[in-house]
């Protein structure tokens, strides 16, 4: 009990950098994956094609080769960054903006026709019917949805832990090294950390995802 | 093909989405040439590189890679399927006393990265790192699978289990003989799906420094020398893609089946506070 009192701070530190890439990678990946839903619809074929093969290539990777990918081999490539939490930005945005996609896509599915059909006849162009007719209803059913992929991404981010990235599993890996007499509590304290933020949001899924059942 | 989200192209818009297809088709294309272009100067393409799989050392460990990979995942579906039956009973009993902390159990298992289970596994209990990945993934795939088979109990009729315990079912009895049955059966496409998650985990075992398709790249990279990394990276990624692409296509060709055979067809029902894929 005691290594996670003495180490609060370190926590602290990774608790905060699991949030803030959490949240950079989560933001990112839903302007992404929004506008890969939108180019899945759209009357274009290529922008189609091309929604549909980066979604269903992304989708079945493993996360850990998409970190590999971004934190090894891009360099090699000439990309470089200062800080690894790039590359873990753009894995993780990468990785989850497929998931977000998938997701609006079905809410946009699930959005009655007549509604289209209302938006067309009146004179509406495609732009405008995904905007303000279509996007609004299907954003507002897969929020349940939406949340559980925040949710896998906070989880996710873990891995960067793995790639020199000092979040709050990087740092709880630390710690262990540090503390091998204590290894069980310190990372009973990781884990606590992460709960902080899932268990919280899974709530949230659950009381939206019943609000939104009894609006439809 | 047509939608309802717009009208049918006429000819003016046909021609600027056309316009508008090979200019994209070129950007990507340029992209991609770019991208090839900066690989061929650091040699990438120098045939030299890539004829290191002409030894069959190197298909060895890549054999030897895939081989942990999916034992690991193997074993650790076999034996997360019917734990997670078992949770889910636990779940949905009718004995507050077992269902309360059940779901306690289960929230906290699925709110963990499962890196971190397997993390904890092999220091705490000094195992192999075989057993703790096998450990990680069966402790978290265990309460999906819970979660996913209880949705699909609770998508069934209420008459079900209403008609089993008015024919003298004990409870355990209609659950067991009647509602489990055709619960999995409807939500076998979200199970293959999570098995689709399960393998795909494996390649987390890396981080746990388990033999699996990935540290095999590591491995090859390291002691054949850097310049070998991105061709054994390249051909590892995408055998670990297309492994994942054949049993998701299992998963589609499931649900096609499935809504044509099972009575009632299969359920579409979102889980409530599980990731719809991870």
């Amino acid at each position: 009990m005691d290594v996670i009192i003495e180490n609060l701070p370190q926590y602290w530190d990774g608790f905060l950098r699991t949030l803030f890439l959490s949240l950079v990678s989560g933001i990112i990946a839903l302007i992404f994956g929004t506008v890969l839903a939108a180019a899945r619809v759209s009357p274009v074929a290529a922008l189609r094609g091309f929604s549909m093969v980066y979604v269903e290539i992304v989708r079945n990777t493993p996360l850990t080769i998409a970190f590999f990918f971004a934190a090894v081999v891009l360099p090699r490539l000439g990309v470089t960054f200062q800080q690894f939490e790039v590359a873990a930005i753009i894995a993780l945005s990468a990785y989850t903006a497929a998931f977000i996609a998938e997701a609006v896509r079905s809410g946009v599915n699930s959005v009655p026709v007549g509604q289209a059909e209302a938006a067309r006849s009146i004179g509406m162009k495609f732009s405008q019917v995904l905007s303000l007719i279509i996007l609004p209803q299907a954003l507002r059913t897969v929020i349940p949805p939406l949340i559980n992929i925040l949710i896998a991404l906070v989880k996710n981010s873990s891995v960067a832990g793995a790639f020199y990235v000092l979040e709050l599993f990087g740092q709880g890996k630390q710690l262990a090294n540090a503390n091998g007499d204590a290894v069980m509590w310190v990372l009973v304290g990781v884990a606590f950390f992460y709960l902080l933020i899932t268990i919280p949001l899974g709530y949230l899924a659950s009381v939206v995802e019943r609000k939104v059942a009894i609006a439809r | 093909m047509s939608s309802v989200l717009y009208d049918v192209p006429g000819p003016k818009a046909r021609r600027v989405s056309l316009i508008g297809s090979i200019i994209g088709v070129i950007v990507i294309g340029g992209l991609l040439v770019l991208a090839v272009m900066t690989l061929a100067q650091q040699g990438i393409f120098d045939p030299k590189r890539w004829a290191v799989f002409q030894l069959p050392e190197v298909w060895a460990l890549i054999a030897a890679g895939i081989g942990a990979t999916l034992a690991a995942a193997a074993v650790a579906a076999v034996i997360a399927f019917p734990l997670g039956l078992l949770l889910c009973l636990l779940r949905i009993s009718d004995n507050a006393w077992v269902r309360v902390p059940t779901r306690v159990v289960l929230e906290f298992l699925r709110g963990m990265p499962v890196v971190l289970m397997m993390l904890f596994v092999l220091l705490v209990f000094a195992t192999s790192s075989f057993v703790a990945v096998v450990a990680g993934l069966v402790l978290y795939n265990s309460a999906i699978f819970a979660e996913i088979i209880r949705a699909g109990v609770q998508s069934l009729p209420k008459g079900q289990r209403e008609a089993g315990l008015a024919i003298g079912l004990t409870s355990f009895q209609s659950r067991l003989t009647i509602e489990l049955p055709q619960a999995i059966r409807r939500m076998l496409p979200s199970l293959v799906a999570q098995l689709v998650v399960l393998l795909k985990d494996t390649s987390l075992g890396y981080i746990v420094a388990y033999g699996e398709l990935l540290r095999a790249v590591q491995v090859m990279a390291d002691f054949l020398g850097p310049q070998y990394l991105f061709p054994v990276f390249f051909v590892a990624a995408a055998i670990y893609i297309a492994i994942d692409l054949a049993v998701s296509r299992l998963a589609i060709w499931l649900e096609r089946r499935g809504s044509k055979r099972a009575a009632g067809g299969v359920a579409h029902v979102p889980v409530a506070g599980i990731p719809a894929a991870k």
